[in-house]
């Protein structure tokens, strides 16, 4: 038998979870049951809901509709994300209420940095991701099936009521890949909305436009990982595709989401000048100059552990590359104490929000301006 | 230089044995298989294959007393397409009879509920056979990888077994082409749904490089007593057929080659389109072959099918 969480003990662990963080953004998820005994049950009617964004296929097939990936699913088999299984012609998720790392965050840890800085987010994930970045630094959640990890059962009216009573204003989908949970995501954003409380995504963005319009649709911001700006990277590295996430981000654009986007610069792979420049003037063509953009720093994983750490002087190369071509919010990440973590007006240069390590420590914008000279700082600075 | 031509006319020689044996009377007039004649299909196919007169003697040329047995059986087909209980049964009673304790028997797959569903009893503890999913022990923390593949490994195959018997499913499959030997290793792993892109190439290949798979594998039992031609991997009875056969061998690349022919002639009988000509020809069998992998041969010239 799973064993189920009783909300007292759920808090506890998420508590717990939190006060333990690292100053570190790469810093793994600590996963929230304390007193797993060994692997789940693979069937448990609480986390097995009927899949959104599918089609029915002859012979009890199903084409899975959810990201440009389209598995096309047997009977008694699972797509690649690993979380959704094909039961008599019927596509069930896996995972819904099904979390395997609960947290207490910062909101500058997914990062959002111009969105409500200085207040936490209530961080949670289930098991799976329908990508596999060879440089996953929660691989042990996100390529894994769901009966391979400790989980618990929070429904979206716990999570909902627990992310208020300890005074997190947002709830954040993260840690693996929200993708492969939208029916759980969905349900606990409107089940947080119902209670006063926001939701974020942090997303790698690889999704079908309808399924991206449906579930991130309901989120009051979104944070993508665009990994790189060439396919071959993707392909290799990811095992994905990039035109897709492209896509992403210009519908999430139309939508008038607010959006940051993170790029783990990876030493060798995607760290050249001319990548970092074709990134910056398609970000400036197709989304505009006031997306905040964050370098962050690689640190060898899973898979790639024979590269070393990103040194900073890249990072830097990078966010000046950016800088040049005319990006307002370009940032440094994962190396604390560094002046690219804090926010600059674009006009005046004075010096807006400071961050230290993952903590907002001034917070000089008001009424959504720069107080020095009233240039307009977009983000969602208040609740 | 003498010498020389005459390893290369040794190599040339040295060919990968695939025994097919067939009993057309396997299931006497019923649908089950009998227990009686697929112990003795069982010992046909092990004698030609290890060249001896005695059942018992062909297999102590494959195991030894004080062994660790795994039989890594496919159970996701349910009760109708997973390993036959029976060839199973037989393939126990003669470890047995080699000199394997019953406890140094492992049945096993990824999953106990898959096997039950397939028709195993799961059993752990005591002196006997024992049965039971890498649900039961987990999968290791430490990532293993080769090429392409990252993966954890069942605990069963690292600490229960140090001889891996692979007895896998004659089947058709819809991304890889066909499932028999090779792919039958994705049940070893935690992460198989995340090699099924680009027809499990190179994925297949690379995972059964693994050395904790590799240096283990002894010998490939093929259930092809119910076979399938389309609509693999799940069962679909209106595409499979009664092929009252088992394929073994020590190649496994060999056995796949020779398991996709056979496919691949049935699908022609029926009027399908080939493999290839249906985009999904099972190109993991040549990668598995190259020069990179050498997990055996898939050259017809170099391959030996014996039928008894």
């Amino acid at each position: 038998m799973p064993y189920e969480l009783d909300r007292r003990s759920f808090v506890r662990c998420a508590l717990a979870s939190g006060a333990a963080l690292s100053v570190c953004e790469f810093a793994r998820p600590i996963v929230a049951t304390p007193f797993w005994a060994g692997p789940q049950k693979r069937d448990d009617s609480r986390f097995t809901v009927e899949a959104k964004f599918y089609q029915k296929l002859q012979n009890k097939k199903i084409k899975c509709k959810l990201c440009p990936r389209e598995c096309t699913v047997g009977d008694r088999e699972r797509g690649y994300c690993g979380v959704r299984e094909n039961r008599g012609g019927t596509y069930y998720t896996l995972v819904h209420s099904r979390v395997c790392a609960a947290h207490i965050d910062p909101i500058e840890k997914k990062p959002l940095f111009h969105y409500l800085p200085g207040t936490l987010a209530f961080s949670l994930a289930t098991a799976g991701c329908n990508v596999n970045c060879k440089f996953c630094q929660n691989w042990d959640i996100s390529q894994v099936r769901p009966e391979q990890v400790p989980a618990d059962y929070a429904p979206p009216k716990l999570v909902a009521e627990l992310a208020k009573q300890h005074g997190c204003p947002t709830i954040a989908y993260t840690y693996s890949e929200p993708v492969i949970f939208s029916e759980y995501l969905m349900d606990t954003a409107d089940a947080g909305h119902e209670a006063g409380v926001r939701s974020v995504v942090v997303s790698n963005g690889y999704m079908q436009e309808e399924s991206l319009k449906t579930a991130y649709g309901k989120m009051d911001a979104v944070k993508i990982d665009l990994k790189a700006f060439s396919e071959t990277y993707y392909k290799d590295v990811v095992v994905g595709e990039l035109k897709p996430v492209l896509d992403s981000l210009v519908t999430l654009r139309k939508m008038n989401k607010w959006n940051e986007i993170v790029y783990l610069v990876v030493p060798t792979l995607n760290d050249s000048d001319a990548e970092f420049r074709g990134l910056a003037r398609w970000i400036k063509s197709n989304l505009g100059v006031d997306v905040p953009l964050h370098f962050t720093q690689f640190h060898p994983e899973y898979l790639l552990k024979n590269l070393p750490i990103t040194p900073v002087p890249t990072l830097e190369r990078a966010k000046a590359i950016a800088d040049a071509e005319g990006l307002h919010y370009v940032y440094i990440g994962n190396v604390p104490g560094h002046p690219a973590q804090n926010t600059y007006c674009p006009k005046c240069r004075h010096m807006l929000v400071e961050r230290v390590g993952l903590t907002a420590t001034q917070m000089l914008i008001r009424k959504g301006s720069c107080p020095f000279c009233r240039q307009p700082i977009p983000g969602i600075w208040h609740a | 230089m003498r010498l020389l031509a005459a390893e290369e006319q040794g190599a040339s020689l040295a060919k990968s044995r695939v025994v097919i044996a067939r009993d057309a009377m396997l299931r006497g007039a019923g649908t089950t298989v009998d227990s009686r004649r697929m112990l003795s299909l069982l010992d046909r196919a092990m004698q030609a294959l290890f060249d001896r007169d005695n059942p018992i003697e062909a297999w102590k040329k494959l195991v030894g007393p004080g062994e660790a047995v795994g039989l890594k059986v496919n159970a996701l087909g349910g009760r109708g397409f997973s390993s036959n209980l029976q060839l199973v049964e037989a393939i126990c009673q003669r470890l047995l009879e080699a000199g394997i304790k019953a406890d140094d028997i492992v049945v096993w797959d990824r999953d106990s509920d898959e096997l039950e569903h397939a028709g195993f009893h799961v059993s752990t503890g005591g002196n006997r056979v024992q049965c039971f999913g890498t649900d039961r022990v987990d999968y290791e923390q430490e990532l293993v990888t080769h090429g392409s593949v990252g993966s954890r490994l069942s605990k069963i195959l690292t600490q229960r077994c140090n001889v891996l018997i692979n007895v896998p499913v004659l089947k058709d499959h819809d991304g890889a082409g066909v499932s028999i030997a090779l792919k039958n290793m994705y049940g070893v792993i935690h992460n198989p749904n995340k090699y099924h892109p680009n027809g499990c190439n190179p994925y297949i290949a690379d995972l059964n490089m693994l050395p904790g798979i590799r240096t283990k594998m002894r010998l490939t039992i093929c259930d092809a007593t119910t076979a399938s031609y389309e609509g693999g991997p799940g069962y679909k009875p209106e595409y499979s057929w009664k092929n009252n056969a088992l394929i073994i061998s020590q190649d496994p690349v060999a056995l796949d080659y020779t398991g996709w022919q056979i496919i691949e002639r049935k699908r022609a009988e029926k009027g399908l389109k080939t493999l290839e000509g249906e985009g999904r020809a099972p190109r993991y069998i040549a990668t598995a072959a190259d020069a990179q992998h050498r997990l055996g041969t898939n050259d017809p010239k170099r391959i030996a099918v014996v039928d008894v």
